[in-house]
């Protein structure tokens, strides 16, 4: 028989990192997608590569180089650790982290091309009538991209949730602590308990679908004469 | 009130060259720039209003330095107090009207304007005639209806000068007389100076004291068509004399660059 501690515990845990993940994918990608779409910078290109690097890369190779990044030994590991006493392996924290780069491509390519979606006539209108850049951005550009930036936002969520990988490498799958649903299905298959493999994998269908059906539904034209 | 305009900016798009040269004053209270497309008068207009930067010059409004290449002076587009009509309105197409209308005079943290906000709003509602669609968004707008909100929110905050770029283009032939005759009905009851961009000879007999026409980047002559030969004996205007004046002016120039891929020389 199935135990809540099989299933319910790593959803619970799923959503909490995923949520987390997103949010943090979220307001980095709109703030670089806003730079990248609005500036004209040296190496601008190059940095649009760069963050998109983490959709093609294998999440095992991301994994290692969060690793070498935030682990004990690590550039910012370790002065996280000695400074603020903070160590992110095996961590749920270390699981955000893990999911939100993984995740961030598909918000920061979804909030670009929705800036780049929002004419510039409407910021200039604004300007025109007298607004500061911060206020133009807050009541034109975000209103007019936010759907947009919405639905890669919740596609970033549902990859988060789905994510593997490199949140083995970074967190590990320690169980109630660490191990999402995706692991969770993975150790409940190779434990030979089929019921539960089952049901996580039904859970995790579900709410991929909705978030998807979901995600189109918002990327339908709105304000179209 | 007095606008100088002596400006100079090269366009560089895909190997063609566009250099816009353009100096003229105008002391009236309408002026109209007249010329075929691609002549550059958008992009005067922009540059009047700040949102594109000469690269050498100076512009000058009623005694106010705007733009000063040598002295360093380049007040941005939002202290400049100059109202501006889009060729297509560029209405919010997220507000209503009457956020359209109020959004100059709301500040970004409050949720509704002022009280007085609200109660200039309201008369500019009716005004406008626009009284039964405050609630109504752009896209469910006719064209004469989205005229009036742009007016509207340009004119809520009282502007010193109002820049017009093609007013009527994007009106049906039938509308547009009708939005030229509440257009200079509009002008005389806020008293604001205007400065409208037109390549149609209609608009220079109805909103013109002053005629600056441009060719290919240039100012070909200013003319002042309040006077005779221009108006008869009553003031009227005559459309034939003005139509004689731009004969000829208005056959093709370059074609425009594309708008897009126009970047500025650095």
């Amino acid at each position: 028989m199935m135990t809540s501690q099989e299933v319910l515990v790593p959803l619970l845990l799923t959503l909490k990192v995923a949520g987390w993940a997103t949010l943090l994918a979220t307001l980095l990608g709109i703030a670089i997608a806003f730079a990248v779409a609005r500036l004209r910078f040296p190496g601008r290109e190059v940095l649009d590569a760069m963050m998109t690097l983490p959709m093609v890369m294998p999440p095992t190779v991301l994994g290692y180089y969060l690793l070498v990044l935030v682990g004990r030994r690590g550039v910012i590991g370790e002065w996280l650790y000695d400074n603020l006493g903070i160590s992110l392996v095996f961590t749920w924290q270390g699981a955000v982290l893990a999911a939100a780069v993984v995740a961030f491509p598909l918000v920061y390519k979804a909030a670009r091309a929705a800036f780049e979606g929002v004419e510039r006539q409407y910021e200039q209108a604004a300007r025109v009538l007298g607004k500061s850049e911060l206020e133009v951005f807050l009541r034109v550009t975000l209103p007019l991209a936010w759907r947009g930036i919405l639905a890669g936002a919740m596609l970033a969520f549902a990859r988060a949730m789905g994510e593997f990988g490199a949140t083995l490498m970074v967190a590990g799958s320690l169980p109630g602590r660490t191990q999402t649903l995706s692991i969770a299905v993975y150790e409940a298959v190779q434990a030979g308990k089929d019921d539960v493999a089952n049901f996580l994998v039904i859970v995790t269908s579900i709410v991929c679908i909705s978030i998807l059906l979901a995600s189109g539904r918002l990327l339908q034209p709105r304000y179209a004469s | 009130m007095r606008i100088e305009v002596d400006i100079r900016k090269t366009l560089r798009s895909n190997g063609r060259e566009f250099t816009l040269d353009v100096k003229f004053a105008c002391d009236d209270e309408l002026g109209v720039v007249f010329g075929p497309s691609g002549a550059g008068k958008s992009l005067t207009l922009r540059a009047i209003a700040g949102l594109e930067k000469p690269d050498y010059g100076r512009i000058v409004m009623g005694g106010k330095v705007l733009f000063d290449s040598v002295a360093g002076i380049n007040v941005r587009a939002n202290e400049r107090a100059i109202g501006y009509l889009f060729q297509d309105y560029a209405l919010f197409p997220h507000l209503n009207v009457e956020e359209n209308i109020g959004f100059g005079v709301r500040r970004w943290w409050e949720r509704k304007p002022p009280v007085d906000a609200a109660r200039r709003v309201a008369e500019l509602l009716d005004l406008f005639e626009l009284r039964g669609l405050n609630k109504a968004y752009p896209a469910q707008l006719s064209g004469g209806q989205r005229q009036r909100v742009a007016l509207a929110r340009a004119l809520i905050r009282r502007p010193d000068l109002l820049l017009l770029d093609e007013p009527f283009a994007a009106l049906d032939p039938l509308l547009r007389g009708r939005m030229r005759a509440e257009l200079v009905a509009m002008r005389a009851m806020f008293k604001v100076p205007m400065l409208a961009i037109t390549h149609d000879p209609e608009d220079v007999s109805v909103l013109a004291e002053t005629v600056v026409v441009m060719i290919q980047g240039r100012v070909e002559k200013v003319v002042d068509v309040k006077a005779a030969p221009y108006r008869d004996g009553e003031g009227r205007v005559s459309e034939g004399l003005i139509r004689e004046l731009l004969t000829g002016m208005d056959k093709a120039g370059p074609p425009p660059l594309p708008r897009k891929t126009i970047r500025a020389v650095k």
